[in-house]
């Protein structure tokens, strides 16, 4: 069964943002990655699955349920984390939580007090005292605690120590293993690669790449900067060639014992060769045509 | 009943301050009355000859050598507008508020429909508004007591029932704004009840601005007319209470199919 079902998802406000004839499945299980730079669409997205906004035309379902009919019946099963967690003043951490938990008439204090450990949270503060990492905390636990099917995170690590992102993640992989669907959504690559099995590249609101995320990096391109005068006619494959203050900066995308020996015999001052962060890797797919199934 | 409660728990203070604040000027005004008596007899005959000041506040109609007259005006003005600011400002705020402070996406994205969110808030005012008046007719009534006046109690009872339904008259009108609205509205919500309190005073002072009198709801919550003629214009109450009901029922139908921004 599909987690997650969008056909020709059409939705757009405000300054054309949005998105436009979206598609995208999302199979139950799945640590599914949704990967854009911000105002590609990802939040509208996920706004319009969670009732939020109404979709223009188009179509989605969760769990095989249509979200403009049945969308209690979905949130019942899903859990949310926005981007930017944001309760109610003067309310102490534990009300918010069990505010939350009244909302969905299920009790779920046991399994609140067991996030709250492992995330280090403190109960008895105020939301307004919280700084934005502990904010999260708080609706990361409002997110999980009443065990949903289907939980959608909207970048979730914003904000969030290395070591909390860690016990984070734990949670999640823990969570994922015992049938869990995750859905996330993030523009940090490396969050993605490391985490999710699949994912969709999503730009200007449209989906520009969906695959496994193994087959998503292969075609990832390297960035190469080099300094000092050098010859690179022997080279195909390369994109984005910038010359840089000492240098060249470009990338890529062919194989790399060729570009080895061809920088070999040359007088190099400086070379770096890294994974090209998320705006190359886009470079990348609009130069391969914009849309790539 | 869980957005009902939560309302209520976030609103306890406002609604004391609110009642607190109307309930202690109307029994200041009340324990005055015995003091004023006296001096009353002379300057009465000046308050109801002040021309088109007396007619727009009522005052040619009764006397304030009264209690009923003396409360009536004083009443008009300090529940009378008092209330409908705390009804104004109470309904205005309270989908708003939710998309203002961001609160919005946490709560609906909760397993709870549009239409129950707007019911349990329109009920959280509703209650609100009940509570202030009940608590404030109490005082009024208490405070008679004390000053020693024999109680004018059909009176009392009319005036402040007029005054809880121009408040609900006006709460509807402002919950219905409110779902149209993405920031808080409370300027819109003031200001509305400060323009139909105008409304009257204008429709009050000419008989070309009679048609005012079915806009404006403190047109009916006249304390002046209700204490000498001892009945509401009911008609005029139905008119406004049908207003406030078509208003709320604009707002359920815009909250229902509203997009909420981050």
């Amino acid at each position: 069964m599909n987690a997650i079902e969008i056909r020709k998802l059409t939705k757009s406000y405000g300054k054309a943002r949005g998105v436009a004839d979206l598609n995208l499945e999302v199979e139950e299980g799945e640590f599914f990655g949704f990967i854009g730079p911000n105002g590609a669409g990802k939040s509208t997205t996920i706004r319009t699955l969670l009732g939020l906004l109404r979709a223009d035309s188009g179509s989605a379902s969760v769990f095989g349920k249509d979200i403009s009919m049945e969308k209690e019946e979905i949130l019942r099963e899903v859990g949310y984390l926005p981007s930017e967690a944001v309760f109610y003043t003067g309310m102490r951490v534990r009300d918010v939580l069990r505010l939350s938990a009244d909302l969905r008439k299920k009790p779920c204090k046991e399994e609140a007090e067991r996030l709250c450990e492992r995330l280090e949270l403190d109960t008895a503060k105020r939301v307004e005292e919280l700084s934005f990492g502990n904010r999260k905390k708080v609706g990361i636990v409002c997110a999980l605690q009443h065990q949903p099917r289907l939980c959608i995170l909207d970048e979730p690590t914003s904000g969030l120590d290395p070591l909390m992102q860690r016990e984070f993640f734990a949670i999640l992989e823990e969570r994922n293993a015992k049938g869990m669907t995750v859905f996330l959504s993030s523009h940090i690559l490396s969050e993605v690669q490391r985490h999710c099995t699949r994912a969709a590249i999503i730009r200007e609101g449209r989906i520009i790449a969906c695959d496994s995320v193994e087959k998503l990096a292969q075609t990832n391109a390297k960035r190469v900067m080099l300094q000092g005068k050098v010859e690179l006619s022997a080279l195909s494959e390369l994109r984005d060639l910038q010359s840089t203050e000492h240098g060249v900066s470009f990338l890529y995308g062919g194989d790399i014992n060729r570009l080895l020996q061809a920088l070999a015999g040359q007088r190099l001052e400086d070379i770096s060769i890294a994974e090209p962060d998320l705006e190359e890797i886009f470079l990348h797919y609009y130069s391969d045509g914009g849309e790539k199934r | 009943m869980t957005i009902l409660k939560h309302e209520l728990r976030r609103d306890r203070l406002s609604l004391t301050v609110w009642t607190a604040s109307i309930g202690f000027l109307i029994a200041v005004c009340i324990f005055l009355f015995p003091e004023m008596k006296g001096e009353m007899d002379s300057v009465s005959a000046l308050f109801s000859s002040m021309g088109s000041f007396s007619a727009a506040f009522g005052m040619d109609k009764v006397s304030f050598g009264t209690l009923t007259g003396f409360y009536a005006v004083e009443c008009g003005n300090i529940l009378g507008l008092g209330g409908a600011f705390f009804a104004a400002f109470c309904a205005v705020n309270t989908l708003a508020k939710e998309e203002k402070e961001h609160t919005a996406e946490f709560l609906l994205t909760h397993p709870v429909s549009r239409r129950r969110v707007v019911a349990e808030k329109l009920a959280a005012v509703l209650l609100q508004i009940l509570v202030m008046n009940l608590c404030v007719y109490a005082l009024a009534l208490l405070s008679v007591l004390l000053i020693g006046e024999p109680l004018p109690f059909k009176e009392f009872t009319l005036l402040h029932l007029a005054y809880l339904l121009l408040q609900i008259e006006l709460a509807g009108i402002c919950f219905g704004i409110s779902a149209f609205l993405r920031r808080g509205g409370i300027g819109i919500g003031l200001g509305i009840a400060i323009l139909l309190y105008f409304l009257n005073l204008i429709s009050n002072l000419t008989e070309k601005a009679e048609a005012l009198r079915y806009i404006t709801p403190f047109a009916y919550a006249e304390g002046t007319d209700i204490v000498t003629s001892l009945r509401l214009d009911v008609p005029l109450v139905l008119l406004g209470i049908s207003v406030g009901i078509l208003a709320a029922a604009l707002g359920f139908i815009r909250y229902s199919r509203k997009d909420i921004a981050a």
